[in-house]
């Protein structure tokens, strides 16, 4: 008798809420056909999932937005679980027809490279990597590096204590290259003003340095972040994704002697929480990137392997954020510098350079 | 499996069809194990239609217009099993391209081979737990054993310069000793000083998943080429032999069917198999009949870790070809499920790991076709294992005659 009471209670609530107004017949097929030939934009995520808030969410953010520019776009995804789902999850997409297939991060370069080989009518795109050779792949790079040395020198200019650090996620070229940057945009402060600002945590030369081995685990960014501190440092840098959230709260407990210099997104839009510790970010514009690769390709034009995309500060690929709310204390004779070095660096004047940096 | 169906002789009077009648919907192991696999199906397609916002949505105005959310529900819910079909067993629209000429064959039996691909190293794992259990032992230390059989048949792999064949026979004995390695020191602390071994195989799973992190990033073990954490690959010359391209089965499955066929004499034929059901069934008894449970204990626990070192080994020879952090995957806890649904018995096992493989390469297509989430063939997967492990509740549900074989669940009363 019990059950009874409870389905009819059950049914009597599911009703209630079952009350509404049934929407308009829609005629079927009008909406679609007035936009053209479907586009089907298929990504395919790396184990980061699709709201890993960088990365992925950032090209997804790109799909989608082709969509407003190209109405014929027609977005999907699929999350990898495992590394080993990479092959399937790309060859489920080949069997689905897409028209274009995007493969989010360096880590998928293997796979891509094979499955691009078996259909090479296919057209392929990868985010943070190239395929040597494969002309049906679109590679989208970016020269994090530029944008990282003009982060390097504000940091440098904007450290009081005279000592600066950054580390990485893990020990591959995409976080290098941010090093990389940073510490040579600090060597170039010290050339240019004759100081010895130090860089804490990453040394270019023997490329090495400080690695939390993880994109995830913010204990391990507190711990050292708390390190760097001890040591000196009150600007560090994480290229570490969601291991960064720890230093970030080591700098809010400092009470404003520590600053953190973030990376990928506008860390005041990526992670808003913390955007009183964040003097600037790294950005590396892989939504308007993506965006623009997936518009091309749906309004029917070729997407060629060769150059493919390579963000620069020049095309605004890579940038760095405004400084938000440290727009007061950072002096403007500094800022002026950093205006006046990145025209430098587009006009070729100061070179840039690292080993991780793509071609 | 079949055979509660046929053992008992009809009574006198009934028709051979009233008899089977009967006992098809009394609740013996087929049926119960089919309903649960229906059950799981339905609370499957139920979150599917709570997950998904259109469909919600139509449920919002159910009595101003009931077809919508009916419609809707049902378009969902059909295409998504039909995209897991597709995927695991096989694809008319393939089949048709292959027939006319515009597709090749690999995309016409790429479904099999994937879903066969999947359940090769399930099927170790399965037989790894089944086993052990057989003889009163709860082996949770599939995940590390499959871990070392990975790394010692990988190390094997790259490591030394052999012949085609040769190669990857060493690679996969490596994988064997590697596993029997990682299973022995449970089975010896449990037989010398009767440490649980449940707790010492979780235990030993950790040691084995934070050593193989650790060893990828090793020089020599790293792949030079790269600077994130991947081994070197496996020579080819040490791969299991596959059709190539997206057609990914290889002679992994082959090497798992032989394996079944190998433990279902070892547990039925043999003096050990005997043995250690004796000591499963009742170790004080066994002790008295002379048989020394210590080393039947240490012995069984060798072979099943072996037979998941050997899953191991199966999953980086046939198919990831190189060491990640995640090369196992969770093959060792999906073997666990695949022995409860296997009923721990050898054929069993290698049925329900063929039904896992397939739920697994089907959702797969299922996610990129639908955008239904993997996560739901997980859920499927345990609801299925949920329902085999609570008999009564199936029972329940579909008023099913009790079963007058008392094998039913006693399989499952025993061991932990």
């Amino acid at each position: 008798m019990r059950i009874v009471a409870i389905l009819a209670a059950g049914g009597l609530t599911l009703a209630a809420a079952a009350c509404g107004e049934a929407p308009d017949e829609t005629p079927s097929g009008s909406g679609s056909s007035a936009a053209g030939t479907p586009y089907k934009a298929c990504m395919v995520t790396d184990v980061g999932g699709i709201d890993d808030k960088s990365f992925n969410a950032s090209a997804w953010a790109g799909v989608q937005a082709a969509k407003t520019a190209q109405s014929n776009v027609e977005p999907e995804y699929v999350a990898s679980d495992a590394e080993a789902s990479y092959e399937p999850n790309l060859r489920g997409y080949v069997t689905k027809k897409c028209n274009f297939i995007l493969a989010v991060g360096g880590l998928m370069g293997d796979s891509t490279k094979k499955v691009a080989a078996e259909s090479p009518s296919q057209q392929f795109g990868i985010v943070d990597s190239a395929i040597d050779g494969a002309t049906n792949v679109y590679p989208m790079q970016f020269a994090t590096d530029q944008a990282a040395f003009l982060a390097g020198y504000v940091a440098a200019g904007y450290s009081k204590s005279g000592k600066v650090a950054t580390y990485g996620g893990l020990k591959i070229p995409p976080v290098t290259v941010f090093m990389d940057g940073f510490a040579d945009g600090v060597a170039y402060y010290n050339k240019q003003k004759s100081k010895n600002v130090q860089v804490l945590g990453w040394t270019k030369a023997s490329q090495n340095g400080t690695f939390a081995e993880s994109f995830t685990d913010q204990n391990k960014g507190k711990a050292i972040a708390s390190n760097f501190v001890s040591q000196g440092a009150d600007v560090i840098m994480p290229v570490a994704g969601g291991t960064g959230l720890g230093t970030a709260e080591v700098a809010k407990g400092s009470g404003g002697k520590v600053s953190v210099v973030w990376v990928d997104q506008d860390g005041c839009k990526s992670a808003e929480q913390y955007c009183d510790v964040f003097l600037t970010t790294v950005v590396k514009n892989i939504t308007d990137a993506v965006e623009q690769a997936v518009a091309t390709g749906a309004a029917g034009q070729p997407l060629s392997a060769d150059p493919g995309y390579l963000g620069t500060l020049e095309n605004n690929g890579v940038s760095i954020a405004p400084y938000n709310q440290f727009d007061s204390k950072v002096d403007a004779g500094l800022k002026g510098e950093v205006d006046k070095l990145k025209a430098d660096i587009i006009a070729g004047t100061v070179k840039v350079e690292s080993a991780s940096s793509p071609k | 499996m079949t055979t509660t169906t046929e053992e008992k002789a009809p009574e006198k009077g009934d028709s051979f069809a009233a008899t089977f009648l009967r006992n098809l919907w009394s609740a013996n192991t087929v049926t119960v194990t089919v309903l649960s696999i229906v059950l799981a199906l339905v609370i499957g397609a139920i979150l599917m239609i709570v997950s998904d916002e259109d469909v919600r949505a139509t449920f919002g105005y159910l009595t101003a217009r009931p077809s919508d959310a009916f419609t809707s529900s049902w378009n969902l819910i059909s295409t998504a099993y039909a995209d897991l079909f597709k995927g695991a067993i096989l694809d008319p629209a393939a089949i048709s391209a292959w027939a006319d000429g515009s597709g090749g064959w690999q995309a016409a039996i790429t479904p099999l081979s994937e879903t066969l691909t999947y359940a090769a190293p399930l099927v170790f794992t399965g037989l790894s737990v089944a086993l052990a259990f057989r003889g009163g032992l709860f082996n949770i230390g599939g995940q590390g054993q499959a871990v070392i059989g990975c790394i010692t048949a990988a190390v094997a792999g790259f490591a030394f310069p052999l012949p085609f064949v040769l190669h990857a026979v060493v690679a996969l004995v490596a994988g064997l000793i590697g596993g029997m390695a990682w299973g022995f020191l449970p089975g010896l602390l449990k037989a010398r000083t009767g440490a649980h071994e449940v707790i010492i195989t979780i235990m030993l799973n950790y040691i084995a998943g934070l050593f193989l992190t650790w060893l990828i990033i090793q020089k020599g073990v790293q792949n030079a080429d790269r600077s994130d954490a991947i081994s070197k690959p496996v020579d080819a010359s040490a791969q299991l032999a596959s059709i190539g391209g997206p057609v990914r089965v290889n002679l992994g499955i082959v090497l798992a069917v032989l394996v079944t066929a190998g433990v279902a004499w070892l547990l039925n034929r043999s003096v050990f198999g005997f043995e250690l059901r004796a000591v499963g069934a009742n170790p004080a008894a066994a002790k008295t009949a002379g048989i020394s449970v210590a080393k039947t204990y240490t012995l069984l626990m060798v072979v099943a870790g072996g037979l998941a070192g050997l899953g191991g080994a199966t999953q980086v020879l046939g198919t990831a070809h190189a060491l990640t952090p995640a090369v196992a995957g969770n093959i060792g806890f999906d073997g666990l499920l695949v022995a409860l649904l296997g009923r721990n018995r050898p054929w069993g096992t290698l049925g329900a790991a063929i039904l896992f493989g397939a739920l697994r390469a089907g959702g797969n297509r299922m996610q990129s076709f639908s955008g239904i989430s993997l996560e739901l063939v997980t859920v499927v997967q345990a609801v299925i294992v949920v329902f085999i492990a609570a008999p009564a509740l199936v029972k329940t549900i579909f008023h099913l005659r009790a079963a007058r074989s008392a094998r039913l669940g006693a399989s499952m009363a025993k061991g932990w």
